[in-house]
């Protein structure tokens, strides 16, 4: 086991990345941030928050794409988390997923199938903490925390503190 | 998480209860959405297998099925040919030779459903939709989901609500069902009825007893009206339709002595002016449309578990 991200990394990433987002989408106007539940919604609120305190409030929700994953049929049911829209909508809007790991693409798949459900943003884009590579399907993030190339034997672990009590990104070998 | 069949509310354990209420409450969220359909079950097959009339029920887990984009096949005895005497083990095993994933039986024999789980007739999951005087435990489920949406907050259960069921105990699968499962919520329950519809050993249940509509009346959260199951009274269990609903049905007088935020439930079909005056059916305080269309909802949470992840015998 080896530390990829201490808590000052994280924080750090975070921030960066919320400033490429605004620099990409020209500030908070039509701004959309979903982030994919367990620590992709408390990233979301990271990125939320910082980006509040820059340029003022953002539009922020929750999307759990549970019904939407195409392994459903492998593994026992999950239970449903709650998904929460911005108050404005989706609806025309840019709208940045936000996740904590990015590796065969099959949750960000699922999660383009979910927001099919609940309307038509103008544009999606994607924000991911680390991505480790291994992708099995054509989809690649507009924001990039780290880039961390592991063996598919590997795993990546992201520990928030809000969730795990401590923030921290380690590779279990 | 449940897994293999429902057929009893005393199956569930308290967290699997208010776990599926959650995801109930989400699905029924989505549902309100723009797109009401999820691919979840795809290529899923529910067999509805009725061999009693029903209205609700079936229309709400056919709807529930194809919401979650699974197949739907209705079957109702008549016009089958279980009306030509085919038993209930052949018709199971035409259904488990068609691929049926899972089996929704109303039948009017107590342990019908059970009878097909626990034999090797077919391997579909089993979801009691009813059997005979036994239980009914969507409707218990869809019944808590509803008290819990007007009268608790999300993540409480049901302690400190006082429910009265009112009417026809001995014959009802849904008191039964309700029973079990609003006392494991933690709810006070009462039931309401004249002695002679009251099932032998009552008194053993987890509930208090009574048989004074008018004394209860005022210090209750939620009154359940039941349904005078008027197929099921060959023998003279009241003197009159008149005599019982006047000690025993809700109507205006009774509706007024509720407390402000007391809610009114029904399982239908209702018998407007027996044990509900059509008024009090109508009232602002009833929720009886609201257990039609939370129905959906739970239901759909129910397919979703028992069906929407790996099952016995699925390859890996």
């Amino acid at each position: 086991m080896s530390i990829l991200l201490s808590s000052s990394d994280i924080d750090r990433a975070i921030k960066r990345i919320s400033h490429e987002i605004l620099e990409h989408n020209q500030g908070i106007t039509n701004l959309v941030l979903m982030g994919i539940p367990t620590r992709g919604a408390y990233l979301a609120d990271r990125i939320s928050a910082f980006i509040t305190e820059i340029e003022g409030p953002v539009a922020t929700g929750v999307l759990d794409i549970t019904l939407h994953r195409d392994d459903l049929r492998l593994r026992p049911p999950k239970p449903l988390l709650p998904t929460k829209l911005p108050p404005g909508g989706i609806e025309g809007k840019d709208l940045v997923l936000v996740d904590d790991v990015l590796f065969s693409g099959r949750t960000i798949r699922a999660a383009l199938d979910a927001i099919g459900e609940l309307g038509r943003p103008r544009s999606v884009q994607l924000a991911v903490l680390v991505d480790r590579g291994h992708r099995e399907l054509p989809i690649r993030a507009d924001y990039v925390g780290k880039n961390i190339p592991t063996s598919k034997s590997e795993s990546v672990k992201v520990h928030l503190s809000e969730y795990d009590n401590e923030d921290l990104v380690e590779l279990i070998k | 998480m449940i897994t293999g069949h429902l057929l009893s509310a005393a199956d569930l354990s308290k967290d699997e209860a208010l776990n599926l209420l959650s995801t109930a409450k989400e699905l029924a969220a989505i549902t309100d959405g723009p797109n009401k359909k999820l691919p979840t079950l795809r290529g899923k097959t529910v067999v509805n297998l009725f061999f009693e009339d029903s209205t609700r029920t079936r229309i709400s887990f056919e709807t529930a099925a194809k919401r979650l984009s699974a197949d739907v096949i209705n079957f109702s005895a008549k016009g089958s040919s279980v009306s030509k005497g085919e038993s209930l083990k052949d018709t199971a095993q035409t259904l488990q030779a068609m691929g049926a994933d899972a089996v929704v039986i109303r039948h009017g024999s107590s342990g019908a459903a059970k009878r097909l789980a626990d034999t090797q007739w077919i391997q579909a999951a089993i979801i009691n939709a009813g059997d005979g005087t036994h239980e009914h435990p969507t409707q218990a489920l869809l019944d808590a989901f509803t008290i819990k949406q007007h009268l608790r907050n999300d993540k409480s259960d049901l302690t400190g609500i006082r429910v009265l069921i009112v009417g026809d105990i001995l014959h009802s699968r849904v008191a039964r069902s309700n029973v079990l499962l609003l006392t494991k919520l933690g709810a006070q329950v009462v039931l309401v009825a004249p002695p002679t519809l009251l099932p032998v050993g009552v008194g053993d249940w987890p509930v208090e007893i009574s048989y004074d509509l008018d004394s209860q009346i005022e210090k209750c959260d939620v009154v359940m009206m039941l349904r005078i199951q008027l197929e099921r009274m060959a023998d003279s269990f009241f003197p009159t339709e008149r005599e019982y609903s006047r000690r025993y049905g809700l109507n205006s007088a009774r509706l007024a002595k509720l407390s402000k935020s007391a809610i009114v439930m029904h399982p239908g079909p209702m018998n407007r002016g027996l044990e509900i005056s059509a008024d009090s059916a109508d009232d602002l305080k009833s929720v009886i449309i609201d257990q039609v269309k939370n129905g959906v909802a739970v239901r759909m949470a129910v397919l979703y578990e028992l069906l929407g992840g790996a099952q016995i015998g699925d390859s890996k």
